[in-house]
């Protein structure tokens, strides 16, 4: 058989993760890294946020934004590196790179969804 | 291919080499799209950012409210404020460019006709409000 190529199934992911990344990730970053922090509105309490958190829907659709965001940004700064500075010799160790921090990383996630009390 | 090249095959030693001149190392500066689409293709950095930003909020939400102050805290330093408001920047400009392009990607064919880019588009930007609408709602009023 075959060897079945990898690439399609990173190329879904790419485009699941764009989608989900440009829905959701403008509005967290805006409300979570910007207007809480500056004060434009006021940080929800403690208790509603980890009400929110709690909830297993809230933790699964987490989860799922993180692994589809984290492999969107792996595949497309792989073709960054790849295109932007041409550097196609270090194929392997770029590739070991991205995807090996998208996958470590979704691992903290799924870890850190998992052992909410 | 004339007799005289099918004469002598195999082995010559100043084989022809393919003229390719290496672009520039800084080929996107040249024009403003190129600049265009490696902007596009850097918010994937800030992307990743915000994926660790967003892991750490998690974390301390889950240890309990003082690591929650800390976190927000935190937040507040000048560095991680102004990295978030240059990730906001780029996730912007990625969902923009992302659902431009949704047209070109998503042929939707209803009742043997193709709808139009301007409808796709539209259904995306609608998308998008609707979901700004629901993490607010999530965060704010719930």
């Amino acid at each position: 058989m075959a060897k079945r190529s990898l690439e399609p199934i990173l190329w879904l992911l790419f485009s699941a993760g764009g989608v989900v990344s440009a829905l959701l990730v403008p509005i967290l970053v805006l409300l979570l890294g910007i207007a809480f922090p500056l004060g434009w509105l006021s940080a929800p309490s403690h208790e509603h946020l980890f009400a929110v958190l709690r909830h297993p829907l809230t933790r699964v659709a987490l989860f799922g934004v993180c692994v589809l965001s984290l492999f969107h940004g792996a595949h497309r700064f792989r073709f960054t590196l790849y295109d932007g500075l041409q550097i196609k010799h270090l194929n392997e160790l770029i590739n070991l790179f991205c995807y090996g921090g998208a996958i470590a990383l979704s691992l903290w996630a799924g870890y850190l969804l998992w052992v909410v009390p | 291919m004339s007799d005289q090249s099918a004469e002598h095959p195999g082995y010559t030693e100043y084989h022809p080499r393919w003229l390719r001149r290496r672009p520039s190392t800084y080929w996107w500066l040249e024009r403003r799209a190129y600049l265009a689409f490696i902007t596009r293709e850097l918010s994937s950095i800030f992307i990743a950012w915000f994926i660790v930003y967003l892991l750490l909020f998690i974390r301390a939400v889950s240890r309990g409210d003082a690591s929650y102050q800390q976190f927000l805290a935190w937040s507040r330093h000048p560095v991680v404020l102004v990295l978030n408001v240059v990730t906001f920047l780029f996730v912007v400009f990625h969902a923009f460019t992302w659902f431009n392009l949704a047209p070109k990607a998503m042929v939707v064919h209803v009742g043997g006709k193709r709808l139009p880019a301007s409808v796709i588009s539209a259904s995306n930007y609608a998308a998008w409000v609707a979901a700004t609408a629901f993490v607010v709602w999530l965060l704010l009023g719930g």
